[in-house]
């Protein structure tokens, strides 16, 4: 009898070794956001982004039955900091692949990290050198200024207007896109007859905006990041400037109406769907994506999801799917990743190719107005 | 005539930057003259009367008129705490590891604004509507009246008491002479708290002031401190009514700059003017020379 308990313990016991070994060790993924830092805007919706994501995923039994770990590290906007972390990542703690760093300046620093120890990174930062010229490891789920750019041309070019005034903020998110402004004006027909620029902490643009009166444009595009923007709308209504004004996708937020007050009114800009999931037509090949990021985000952290969020969702759904079909090693998902076509994600409709690791098109931005403070999409 | 409005434009908008200017630019003035440091923590006193005006009115439900006076109060309270805890126990520190410590209570504020209302740039109601005003051609907002109200109150204000009260006559004695001023029966220590205290209600006022026009957050204060300063310069570091007239002509020539030259050189050309007083007149725009400061 004493025999019979002992060999059934000792079954027992043998039985619960093979199930351990048999049950994989989770596939290890590395995230660098910056979660503080002046970039914390960014990084913190990322950070929580991934986490519900990989959550979701372990729920449903995980990637072929496998577990993901996520390990996040914080890089405080600090691109010092991003290189040592990412080495961490690839030399501690393993992993089969990156997601962000947060901003374009990580991003860069990184890159050398990550070519060397040849591991996929997906990038959540829009800078359009990150993956141009294209580097082999590298890629990114952030719509590029360009993208944001052509869709407003397109738009005039659609209703004739030619002449248009451009301001623009003196930080890298407005050189970087009054450099794109000037660059595409040709391609649309597009004219530009006047080209100021304002400081980020500047309070009053009336003077500009009196300038820019007197030429007559069809247009002003301004492109910068709050506030700046709805000192701008302000100083239009104050001047009593009848000519529409379209701002970049950095205000595409309710903070930018809230900011803006009546101002508001009438401004176009260009902004990732998100911001408009619900009045997306049925046929748009996002929208059930976009429902599902907006309702998970707001079942776990109780706020709205917004598109840094989508920038992360997108990179770990990219990545889900690049393990599913090429496995857990870093040179399969790689290969995997490369070969994603029409990944209908948060940011756009991605589609990379050996030429491409940006993967969007101009549809990834949709053009909207705001009407009585809320978005209205433009037809 | 279509150069004319513009102009006038300019020079208006101008005039409106530049009240805000002199207005700071005035706060740093009284807290010289009494003590001869330059508090570079005065910008955070512009942007806690903003801040505190909208957590006045969003979190705490006040009414406007109300919600200002408060944050005008609670921004005199942290000048006299800020006066009494790091300014007065050192007691014969130079004017340089003073104003090394306002630096640094500037940090500390600007720190602990952010880490209690976080970094979002917030907007303030107008006072009275934002239905643009036109004067000559050229538009303004109802907002703008109140600055300009506000800037002539104070200097009004600063005028009287200085010139005409006891404690403002005691107060200008420090600036002259302290060790005179403490023979002749001042309580010195007094003075200086109590430049801190009008310093303070001055800045925050600017700070609500301004606000619905030029939005406000934990960081606002840095830039709008350094054109106040500026301005206190162009003017003399000291006479009320030269700082005053600094602060509008710094305005102006940003706005005309802007206008005219081009917008990417609008603060190169009011630095450049500003060295060039310095260089040709290094006491200020509306000073007599033989004034002379220990």
């Amino acid at each position: 009898m004493k025999k019979l308990v002992s060999t059934a313990f000792a079954s027992l016991a043998l039985f619960c070794l093979s199930t351990a070994a048999l049950a994989a060790p989770p596939i290890k993924i590395g995230a660098l956001f910056a979660v503080t830092g002046p970039a914390s805007f960014l990084g913190e919706p990322e950070r929580n982004t991934a986490q519900m994501v990989v959550d979701e995923i372990n729920k449903a039994g995980g990637v072929k039955g496998r577990k993901l770990e996520l390990i996040t590290y914080d890089t405080g906007g600090d691109a010092t900091k991003a290189v040592q972390l990412a080495n961490k990542l690839v030399k501690n703690d393993q992993v089969v692949a990156i997601i962000g760093p947060s901003t374009t300046g990580d991003t860069m620093a990184v890159i050398p990290v990550v070519e060397k120890a040849q591991v996929p990174l997906i990038s959540c930062s829009a800078g359009i050198k990150i993956t141009d010229p294209v580097k082999k490891w590298v890629f990114k789920t952030a719509q590029n200024d360009t993208l944001a750019v052509a869709r407003i041309y397109e738009q005039l070019k659609k209703e004739k207007k030619s002449k248009v005034a451009i301001l623009t903020v003196s930080d890298s998110f407005g050189s970087s896109g009054r450099e794109q402004l000037k660059a595409q004006a040709r391609h649309f027909g597009i004219q530009i007859i006047s080209d100021d620029t304002y400081g980020p902490k500047d309070t009053d643009m009336t003077p500009q905006l009196t300038k820019i009166k007197s030429a007559k444009p069809d247009a002003i595009i301004c492109w910068g990041t709050n506030p700046g923007p709805a000192v701008i709308a302000r100083n239009a209504k104050q001047l009593g400037l009848a000519i529409p004004l379209y701002m970049s996708h950095g205000v595409s937020s309710k903070k930018f109406i809230e900011l803006a007050g009546d101002a508001a009114e009438g401004i176009r800009l260009p902004s990732g769907k998100v911001l408009v999931a619900d009045l997306l037509p049925k046929s748009d090949k996002q929208k059930g994506s976009l429902l599902a990021f907006i309702k998970d985000y707001q079942n776990h952290y109780r706020a709205e999801g917004d598109h840094f969020g989508g920038h992360a969702w997108d990179a770990m759904m990219l990545l889900k799917g690049a393990i599913e079909r090429g496995g857990d090693t870093p040179a399969g998902i790689r290969n995997a990743l490369e070969a994603t076509r029409n990944f209908a994600g948060i940011g756009g409709v991605f589609s990379y190719s050996a030429k491409d690791h940006a993967g969007l098109t101009k549809d990834a931005f949709t053009l909207v107005e705001v009407r009585k403070k809320d978005w209205v999409l433009v037809k | 005539m279509e150069l004319l409005n513009q102009v006038t434009q300019f020079v208006i908008s101008g005039l409106a930057t530049g009240s805000i200017y002199a207005l700071i630019g005035l706060s740093f003035a009284i807290i010289f003259n009494s003590t001869g440091i330059i508090n570079f923590a005065q910008g955070e006193f512009v942007m806690l009367g903003g801040v505190l005006t909208i957590f006045s009115l969003n979190v705490l439900q006040l009414p406007l008129a109300a919600a200002i006076v408060a944050a005008v109060a609670v921004t005199t309270v942290i000048g006299i705490l800020f006066e009494r805890l790091a300014i007065r126990p050192l007691k014969n520190a130079t004017p340089l590891a003073l104003i090394i410590i306002t630096i640094g209570a500037s940090i500390l504020i600007r720190g602990v604004v952010m880490l209690l209302w976080g970094k979002d740039t917030q907007a303030l109601p107008a006072f009275s509507g934002t239905d643009p005003i036109t004067v000559a051609g050229a538009t303004l907002l109802p907002q703008h009246l109140w600055i300009f109200g506000v800037t002539v109150m104070v200097i009004v204000g600063c005028r009287l008491f200085f010139n005409h009260t006891i404690s403002g006559k005691a107060m200008r004695a420090c600036s002259f002479n302290r060790r005179a001023a403490n023979l002749v029966g001042i309580s010195v220590g007094r003075m200086v708290l109590f430049s801190f205290v009008i310093s303070a209600a001055v800045g925050s006022l600017a700070g609500v002031i301004i606000a619905p026009l030029t939005m406000t957050s934990y960081d606002v204060g840095v830039m709008l401190g350094l054109k106040g300063f500026c301005a206190a310069i162009m003017g003399g570091m000291g006479s009320g009514l030269g700082t005053v007239l600094g602060g509008l002509i710094l305005g102006t020539l940003e706005s005309l700059g802007a206008g005219l030259v081009s917008s990417g050189y609008k603060d190169a050309i009011a630095f450049f003017i500003l060295l060039l007083i310095l260089f040709i007149r290094p006491q200020g725009l509306f000073k007599k020379g033989e004034t002379e400061r220990v």
